[in-house]
């Protein structure tokens, strides 16, 4: 295990993967000469040369959609979409010729494609600049969504999306870009979908997304002060959304409390909520909770901002409550 | 009504002269796709194609003249209007006609239909059914034919409409800053949907999208077969050349409407009448026959042969299985 950065894990599964294997190659803005907007492609093109990291113009329709033209003609490409919210730019790429592709040529293409979107609230960014985009992507079939929440997952998320055969979102979050952790560098390559569960406990669920892991374990910490014993999971995939390891946990602790850093309607804890009320109704104590931004647009101003986000203390409120 | 050959379209060094048998291989292939699609036409009014068709018509001389051009590791990317795209491509008619029926024999197993009609392995990379939709597609394969080394081309077919989308001046804008080997084709037909080029563009003349981008572009009559040729072999010499992309716009007319919904009465009768006495088989024939490479008698003959083929394709096509409700693998079909 090695101590690095969220951002360097990105930037080590990215290497490693195209030294492996040439016939992989990333496109986006920023990224050649200039190591991308948050460094996460630094040295790759010294390394790896123009053809194979390729420095577009500001044009995500084009670039991710060109991504779809290489997938399905022999290459593995990778599109990194500086700020989540300009998926809002290439929207019809991703969901009507990316995830439907496959499925309209009557399973005859494959499209091993990533796209890596960096998005995220906290670092004072604005409603533009702060989303983190995955509820626009969670109501289309054939697509693969994961959300990193640690330096290790980035790194072992990002190995197995490129080697995954079909279209991968990786939601990266530029509020982790600098949190450091243990990293298994060369490590064996990890499950790309379901939940992970991080921290036992008897008497809650919290289930998290993104920045909002780290949130609901310091959570868990308030809460073991008060002698609360809060089971924490990463949900890691939201497409497929793999909930059984968690239903089981519901059904021995009774209480769920689900958090991501989204508007509330749409969001992937109304999905978790409605599977888990399915699977384990019975066993629930309380109604499942939601800690979520609210419904607006983020806000510039950091005590405002500071105030939308899920804090481990509204979490742990939101626990209780429910006790 | 406009059908300009610009110098470029007819001379061309490097460009592999029409052999006599080229000649009647563009004439059969364009009589191929009228009588396969007036054969899809006389199906869908039977009820065998559902949902929406949308038929070419009058642009014949694209898809065959251009078809000529490729060889056979290059990709081919086009839009809901592309049923002659494939056939150039040489996809078989009978699982053509079986896929617009929704029959499990279909090209695509029924899943896809007529605005999806493809077969990656001939080389096509998709039907695209939102207008620009497939040329961002078309970049990216431009970009393995780059990689790849071997002289591949990428050619992108679209309607006239499409140019007014953000998607094609992204792609346009890509193809040049990269050099890629990618062929804008661009079929003028005038008309976006319902409505004529001149309610929803600046100028007819779509060529002058591609100055813009200082991209090699040529301008040819669209319903000369020829002309198509020679331009398109010409601006895919460079291509392969490591040259660059180029837009070549194709001044053609569509015979029908937009989709099998619309009589197209939205268009001025002479300007239909103009057109249709410019139909791209008509006038090929004329040329044939000047050259004594067929007769009269003899283009009837290859015409009902062709009719027969589609026909009888056709119907083999409506004798195959529907798909079976719950025996249909979702799962792989939409994943790898």
């Amino acid at each position: 295990m090695q101590e690095i950065t969220y951002r360097e894990a990105i930037l080590a599964a990215l290497q490693e993967e195209m030294r492996r294997d040439d016939k992989i190659l990333i496109m986006g803005e920023d990224i050649g000469p200039s190591g991308g907007p948050f460094k996460t492609c630094q040295g790759l093109y010294e390394e790896f040369g123009p053809m194979r990291v390729r420095d577009t113009p500001i044009a995500e329709t084009g670039f991710v959609g060109a991504a779809l033209g290489l997938a399905i003609t022999g290459y593995r490409p990778i599109a990194e979409i500086m700020f989540a919210d300009f998926l809002g730019v290439c929207f019809d790429q991703v969901v009507n010729s990316i995830a439907k592709h496959r499925f309209m040529s009557g399973g005859k293409v494959k499209a091993p494609l990533v796209i890596r979107a960096i998005g995220g609230a906290g670092l004072r960014f604005a409603a533009q600049h702060s989303q983190t985009g995955e509820s626009w992507f969670l109501s289309v079939p054939g697509l693969t969504i994961v959300c990193p929440s640690s330096p290790n997952e980035a790194y072992g998320m990002l190995r197995a999306a490129i080697r995954y055969d079909n279209p991968v979102v990786v939601f990266e979050h530029k509020a982790l870009l600098s949190t450091k952790g243990p990293v298994d560098i060369g490590g064996p390559i990890p499950a790309l979908t379901g939940p992970a569960m991080l921290r036992e406990g008897r008497d809650a669920t919290i289930v998290a997304s993104l920045a909002m892991v780290g949130r609901s374990l310091a959570a868990a910490e308030l809460l073991a002060r008060d002698g609360i014993a809060a089971e924490v999971f990463d949900i890691r995939s939201l497409r497929p959304m793999v909930t059984g390891p968690i239903v089981e946990s519901v059904k021995k602790t009774n209480i769920l409390v689900a958090v991501e850093e989204q508007a509330q309607v749409g969001g992937w804890t109304a999905e978790l909520a409605a599977q888990v009320t399915e699977a384990a109704f019975d066993y629930l104590d309380a109604p499942p909770a939601r800690v979520t931004l609210p419904d607006h647009p983020v806000p510039y101003s950091p005590p405002l901002e500071d105030s939308v986000i899920p804090s481990p203390e509204r979490i742990a409120a939101t626990v209780k409550s429910l006790l | 009504m406009k059908a300009k050959t610009t110098k470029a379209a007819r001379a061309a060094p490097g460009v592999k002269p029409l052999t006599d048998e080229d000649r009647l291989a563009l004439f059969r292939m364009m009589v191929r796709i009228r009588e396969f699609e007036e054969e899809v036409q006389r199906s869908y009014l039977e009820g065998l194609v559902h949902g929406t068709t949308h038929l070419c018509q009058g642009q014949e001389a694209v898809a065959a003249g251009t078809g000529l051009v490729f060889r056979e590791d290059d990709y081919v990317g086009y839009t809901y209007r592309g049923h002659g795209h494939c056939l150039a491509r040489g996809m078989d008619e009978e699982a053509a006609f079986a896929e617009l029926f929704g029959r499990t024999t279909g090209v695509c197993g029924g899943v896809g239909g007529s605005m999806h009609l493809t077969d990656i392995d001939k080389g096509l990379i998709g039907a695209f059914g939102i207008v620009g939709g497939g040329l961002p597609v078309s970049v990216g394969a431009g970009v393995t034919a780059q990689m790849n080394g071997r002289g591949q081309l990428s050619a992108a077919f679209f309607g006239d409409g499409a140019t007014n989308i953000g998607a094609f001046h992204e792609s346009m804008n890509i193809a040049q800053v990269w050099k890629l080997p990618v062929l804008f084709i661009c079929e003028n037909n005038l008309y976006g949907e319902f409505t004529r080029i001149n309610h929803t563009t600046p100028y007819e003349d779509l060529i002058k999208r591609a100055r813009g981008y200082e991209m090699n572009a040529v301008q040819v009559d669209g319903n000369d077969v020829e002309a198509v040729y020679n331009a398109t072999a010409a601006c895919a010499a460079r291509a392969r050349a490591g040259e660059g992309p180029s837009f070549i716009e194709c001044m053609t007319y569509r015979h029908r409407g937009h989709s099998r919904t619309d009589p197209a009465k939205y268009r001025d009768p002479k300007e239909v009448e103009a057109w249709l006495a410019r139909d791209p088989l008509t006038l090929y024939e004329a040329a044939l026959i000047k050259r004594k490479l067929l007769t009269k008698a003899g283009a009837e003959a290859l015409i009902a042969e062709e009719r027969a083929r589609q026909r009888a394709a056709s119907e083999r096509a409506a004798a195959g299985p529907w798909p079976e409700v719950g025996a249909v693998d979702y799962e792989t079909l939409t994943f790898a």
